[in-house]
């Protein structure tokens, strides 16, 4: 399992592919999920120029570490992780990135899923746009899906 | 010894305070803290409430030493 939040940019599909690299079991795994959140251009009707997300140091780790203890309890998994982004966005870099690999793709589409839509509802970030005006505001809500 | 507070993104904008020591000499409930830290504004619907980072509801009490948080609903992912 790894859990990490990164004020730097990352590749998630390199972010993959190193951890694919160091994983140790060989031979068990049939099925790896992954989801990929990127800043779009535009969101509720207006054009997005950046973002800064904030979270709650701490709290966040700790959160995100027991949705993953959580999963792992819940569905066979070999193995899941968590990156994600703080501080300034900018458009087409990533945010976050879950994985989740079992023997199985029922197993880790499910835990893949359930780990995305708990973070977005339960997990301590918040983001504030800054539009292509120069206005500034915090997101109210998530989008429901 | 305090109970520290922390507040979050547009809650903090809105009391305009980020963090707060209180002085706690006897165990408050979440509800009354808020009370405290934002000098009796009442508590908004969806604000959410963690007691030494995890989740709880306005009745949860704390003391001397612990870690209050409010903030917004989250916007991650």
């Amino acid at each position: 399992m790894k859990i990490e939040i990164s004020p730097q940019p990352f590749n998630p599909w390199s972010v993959l592919q190193d951890y694919e690299a160091q994983r140790t079991q060989a031979g068990k795994c049939g099925a790896t999920a992954c989801f990929i959140g990127t800043m779009r251009d535009y969101n509720a009707g207006d054009s997005v120029q950046k973002m800064w997300l904030e979270h709650y140091a701490g709290m966040t780790e700790l959160y995100l570490q027991q949705l993953a203890r959580e999963a792992e309890q819940r569905w066979e998994l070999l193995d899941s992780l968590i990156l994600h982004r703080v501080g300034e966005i900018h458009c087409d870099q990533s945010i976050v990135l879950v994985a989740a690999w079992a023997g199985h793709r029922s197993p880790a589409l499910d835990a893949c899923r359930y780990l995305i839509e708990e973070l977005k509802h339960r997990a301590p970030f918040w983001k504030r746009e800054t539009l292509s005006t120069g206005q500034q505001r915090w997101v109210a809500q998530n989008t429901p899906k | 010894m305090n109970i520290t507070v922390k507040l979050f993104a547009s809650l903090r904008e809105q009391v305009g305070k980020g963090e707060v020591k209180l002085n706690a000499d006897k165990p408050m409930t979440i509800a009354q803290i808020w009370a405290q830290v934002s000098e009796e504004m009442p508590l908004p619907t969806h604000i959410l409430m963690a007691l030494n980072m995890q989740y709880v509801e306005p009745n949860a009490i704390a003391k001397a030493g612990d870690e209050v948080a409010f903030f917004p609903p989250v916007t991650g992912g």
